[in-house]
């Protein structure tokens, strides 16, 4: 390995000479061998960013070369870890260097001396693929961590296999050309994990949030960004993600976040319990925790260092879903690196190529075949902080040409205390067409019929609330002054959900169909009962559509649900 | 190390750029003399060329003839507890004409972040005795919740205010406050000044002078030399220290100042494109270390040019610190002080500071009630001086008083009025009383059975 020299520092840029390494290269420079990786090479000189601090370096020092880029460890263990932007535990960082994070330190992102029992699926004489799973350790209690051959490995007949307890280093089979396998592997987080190919989104993502499921749904694979100003009640609308969503892994990356809220999530996250299983949330859970005012290098880095960890147990078969929050801190901190370049700038200070990273993170999420066969997904939730809440600001922008589910989050709805503050008019979600069949199939053949008709009220309402706002709502029609109340039905009954509430926090489909249509039946009834000429104040009050509200707070709400329809069957008979 | 250099080349705005060097560190702190004076500066960029240095305490003076010395280390904060009670300038030297400090330690100015899972969660009520924060916007310990004004409006006063009045509910701990003053005029230092020396705070505070015409590039220097000692008050001394800076706005101007004379690519408005990680640097120094009896506490005012929120630097800022109090112009020319509006301000760290063992098991509650009306009561103004008063109905007529009667007894106080929570929840329930008990749809009935003034003569007092 070469070793070059520093010739120029300049913040969390260093330029270096005699080096030979390749582009992304992990490098260490200076005295301290601060973590750093290759970013260009012009002529004889090295462009380097470094993940630490730089105060202190001076030209001269020594950079040493590693020979391979910036990798992610992968293997038992990262379940549950809570990590800095380039896997370092941080609880091993806090034991080694106190309550501040100081420099130069190397801490391996798996335990590598924690024995695992590893028990193999194939057997001696097998011929295994590269990506093919060839034993399981229990990781956690719900979690079987498959071991795979690396898929850059070749692959062939195993010549040995062991079982039994063994550290990620050791070795569990060896091949016929001699290749040795071990439990952990190592991946540039830079580069996508490959696959068999590509899924379409035809199956969707269960969050229990009404208005999602119901309204806006996200595919297992699919890809949604969360815009809002801040204040909107982002950061709660991806924890209620985190602990809903039907996925077997939760990679949450805090991505220029505020340490106070980390510490928060830190806490509270390992006390979580997950409502399915009733085990605790942290057991499904990767957290990646590189606060705002951690090196911006290292912000830029934990995108992707998430994303190869959520890839790696996609290829295990099983569901992952990653957070970020949020996307906009880290375009920021590649404006920040762009701009120490001296790179030209594109829209308000973004590097051109702003608009095809953006692409490059997005296309890495999808449901694939993976190569050891059977499925798995990567579905990608990134929030994004447009400042000054102006929708229209490079990175707004460029992350919704590649989202297909918009979740517009809205101050307005927010200062009204309606949660989920997901504005209903302004988000969408493109996989609406794509999921229409497996909702049909799965829950109920009227449920798009209902989401359309719904959606089609609240468009009306929308309309006919600028009217109401200037000449007040006694001077509507009546079946206009109807469509109101329904709307407010729909609004207040089956939109908004308490997050906090131990029933209504998470609601499933079926209970969201059986709700909706309920609505839906209560609005044909009074449509009905105005066309005999009932007036509108009498249908209003009718006591069912007042225990319609209570229903979604109940855990067995069918006979409930059933009583209260009964009820109202018989009141609009009953109405002259 | 301790060579002199005489090789300045060039000087340009706050920088000056040094050759043939030998290998100097990054962010080293340089000395340079002119005949006795001594001005002190940072590396910015380094090289075997060329060295690049911003001076501290303005370049005004400097010629090639001037010395430079590099001395091998980063800048360092002198700190014992004997600083408490000081003056210091911008750059932390003695301004009171006092001895210098004779350290016990020295700290490395450029704070290392605390690593987040060594953070404790802030949960401990602050009572500001203002019943616009106490009530509706609490603050904890630990926290950071800045004040976002105008040019003109009186952020000054309720900084001061807090500043006099914040403590716990537990009562009498060690406790401190640093004040950084950056860019702000004679007159208002003065003010600052005077108002501590009339309570008494001065002697439990240290306190960083940048006026107005000092150099703007020791600006950037204030904030870290404040939040040095801050953190060496609260990790070393144990003690809980609140740390009032204004005006970030004058701080973001000196880091657009230098990226200007640095010729760097600028981002939004000219503000340089790190101006976002420079400031959580500043913000994120405030928390609680988990073991540790003390914390630190921010407090950060800064006026929105134009009174726009959208402005990168109260919008960077937002998105750093956890809420915001915004000072409202149209509250201080009604003559409310002072003159916060709830409705735009927020607490985000409020849910873990109130409620039963905190303050009082209503305090959300009634929160949520008075915000929801007034917000609304705000909202029909706009209505009602569209169609008059009297085309409102009944209950849009209670509401728009309600919010009348808010802004007059609830948001307006004293100067020197330091409220109780109890007297701040029970300003808020004589004004829901106002309403008609079904109204209060926020409420928990057995809240309203035991606080409501209606019905409730024993809660009055607790």
């Amino acid at each position: 390995m070469e070793v070059g020299k520093v010739k120029r520092v300049a913040g969390p840029v260093v330029q270096a000479v005699g080096l030979k390494a390749s582009m992304y290269d992990l490098v260490l420079v200076g005295e301290e061998g601060l973590m750093s990786e290759v970013i260009g090479i012009s002529g004889n000189k090295h462009v380097i960013q470094v993940y630490e601090d730089t105060s202190g370096v001076k030209p001269g020092e020594p950079v040493k070369e590693t020979g391979a880029p910036l990798v992610a460890q992968l293997g038992p263990g990262i379940l549950t870890s809570i990590y800095d932007g380039i896997q370092r535990p941080l609880t091993i960082l806090a034991e080694k260097s106190g309550d501040f994070i100081s420099r130069g330190l190397f801490v391996d992102g798996i335990d590598h001396k924690k024995k695992w029992e590893f028990k193999p699926i194939v057997k001696k004489g097998d011929v295994v693929k590269p990506g093919q799973a060839i034993g399981e350790v229990q990781e956690q209690l719900l979690i079987k961590h498959k071991i795979m051959v690396p898929p850059r490995m070749k692959g062939g007949a195993i010549k040995e296999i062991y079982s039994g307890n063994f550290n990620v280093d050791e070795t569990v089979a060896v091949l016929e050309d001699g290749t040795k396998i071990t439990m952990v592997q190592k991946w540039p987080v830079r580069q996508a994990r490959p696959v068999t190919r590509k899924m379409p989104p035809t199956i969707p993502l269960r969050t229990g949030q009404r208005v999602i499921d119901g309204f806006f749904s996200l595919a297992k694979g699919g890809t949604a960004a969360i815009p809002g100003g801040f204040g909107t009640g982002k950061t709660v609308m991806q924890q209620t993600l985190s602990k809903w969503a039907d996925v077997d892994a939760v990679i949450y990356v805090g991505c220029g976040e505020r340490g106070n809220e980390m510490a928060d999530l830190l806490h509270e996250f390992p006390e979580l319990v997950d409502p399915r299983t009733n085990r605790p949330l942290m057991e499904r859970s990767i957290v990646y925790a590189n606060t705002s005012n951690m090196p911006v290098a290292a912000r830029e880095a934990s995108i992707y260092t998430g994303m190869t960890t959520a890839e790696y147990y996609r290829d295990m078969g099983y569901d992952c879903m990653m957070t970020a929050d949020s996307t906009s801190r880290w375009a920021e901190a590649m404006r920040e690196l762009a701009s120490r370049l001296e790179e030209m700038p594109g829209e308000e200070g973004y590097p051109a190529y702003l608009g095809a990273r953006l692409a490059d993170f997005y296309e890495r999420a999808g449901r694939a075949e993976v190569l050891n066969g059977g499925f798995g997904s990567v579905s990608v939730v990134g929030a994004v902080s447009p400042p000054g809440g102006d929708f229209t600001e490079p990175v707004t922008q460029n992350t919704l040409r590649m989202v297909k589910v918009f979740w517009a989050l809205d101050s307005r709805l927010t200062q009204r205390r309606h949660f989920p503050s997901i504005n209903w008019l302004d988000s969408y979600s493109l996989y609406d067409k794509d999921l229409e069949p497996w909702f049909t199939e799965n829950v109920n053949a009227d449920w798009n019929k209902n989401k359309k008709r719904a959606m089609a009220i609240l468009q009306e309402n929308a309309e006919l609330e600028e009217i109401v706002m200037l000449v007040g709502s006694d001077a509507l029609p009546e079946d206009q002054q109807m469509t109101l109340e329904v709307a407010r039905m729909i609004i207040n009954f089956w939109l908004a959900q308490s997050a906090f509430h131990p029933v209504d926090a998470s609601c499933p489909y079926k209970k969201q169909f059986d709700l909706l249509q309920s609505i839906l039946a209560y609005r044909d009834y009074s449509f009905e009962a105005l066309k005999k000429g009932i007036p509108v104040d009498i249908i209003k009050n009718t006591p069912s559509k007042d225990a319609l509200a209570k229903i979604r707070l109940v855990e067995d709400y069918e006979p409930d649900l059933k009583r209260v329809m009964a009820q109202m069957d018989s009141e609009f008979k009953a109405m002259k | 190390m301790t060579k002199e250099y005489k090789t300045i080349v060039e000087i340009s705005g706050p920088l000056i750029f040094v050759e043939k060097t030998e290998p100097v560190g990054f962010n080293e702190l340089v000395e340079i003399r002119t005949g006795d004076e001594i001005k002190r500066g940072q590396v910015l960029d380094t090289s075997d060329e060329i060295v690049v240095v911003q001076v501290f305490e303005g370049t005004g003076g400097l010629s090639k003839a001037s010395a430079v010395k590099f001395t091998g280390d980063v800048i360092k904060m002198p700190l014992s507890p004997g600083i408490i009670g000081r003056v210091l300038s911008g750059s932390g030297r003695p301004r009171d004409g006092g001895p210098p400090i004779v350290p016990e330690v020295e700290r490395d100015i450029i704070g290392a972040a605390i690593n987040p899972a060594s953070r404790e969660k802030p949960r401990a009520f602050i009572q500001t005795g203002i019943s616009t924060i106490d009530g509706t916007n609490t603050l904890v310990r630990g926290q950071k919740l800045p004040i976002f004004s105008g040019s003109g409006l009186p952020h000054n006063d309720v900084a001061l205010q807090i500043a006099r009045q914040a403590k716990t509910l537990e009562g009498a701990e060690s406790f401190a406050v640093v004040f950084c003053a950056m860019g702000i005029t004679n007159e208002e230092a003065q003010h600052f000044m005077a108002d501590f020396e009339r309570t008494g705070a001065l002697e439990r505070a240290v306190i960083f002078l940048n006026l107005a015409d000092d150099p703007a590039v020791e600006r950037i220097l204030t904030p870290r030399l404040g939040l040095t000692t801050a953190e060496y008050l609260a990790f070393d001394l144990d003690m809980h220290v609140l740390i009032i800076y204004t005006d970030m706005t004058n701080y973001c101007e000196s880091l657009r100042q230098m990226g200007a004379a640095r010729e760097e690519v600028p981002g939004r408005r000219g503000y340089p494109g790190y101006m976002y990680t420079d400031l959580a640097i500043q913000y994120e120094r405030a928390g609680i270390i988990r073991g540790k009896k003390g914390s630190i506490t921010q407090f950060p005012i800064l006026t929105m040019p134009g009174d726009d929120i959208t402005h990168p630097i109260p919008d960077l800022s937002g998105y750093i610190t956890e809420g915001q109090l915004i000072v409202s112009r149209e509250l201080h020319r009604k003559g409310i002080y002072p003159p916060i509006d709830i409705r735009p301000s927020l607490s985000r760290l409020m849910n873990s500071g109130i409620g039963a063992g905190h303050t009082r098991e209503d305090h959300r509650a009634v929160s949520d009630q008075l915000y929801a009306y007034y917000a609304e009561g705000c909202d029909l103004r706009g209505l009602a001086a569209i169609v008059g008063k009297e085309a409102l109905s009944e209950r849009d007529k209670l509401i728009l008083e309600f919010a009348d009667l808010f802004e007059r007894r609830f948001v307006n106080q004293g100067r020197d009025e330091d409220r109780t929570i109890f007297e701040t929840l029970q300003i808020g329930w004589d004004l829901l009383a106002n309403l008609p008990e079904a109204m209060l749809t926020r409420v928990d009935d057995k809240y309203i059975q035991k606080y409501h003034p209606k019905h409730a003569g024993s809660a009055k007092k607790e």
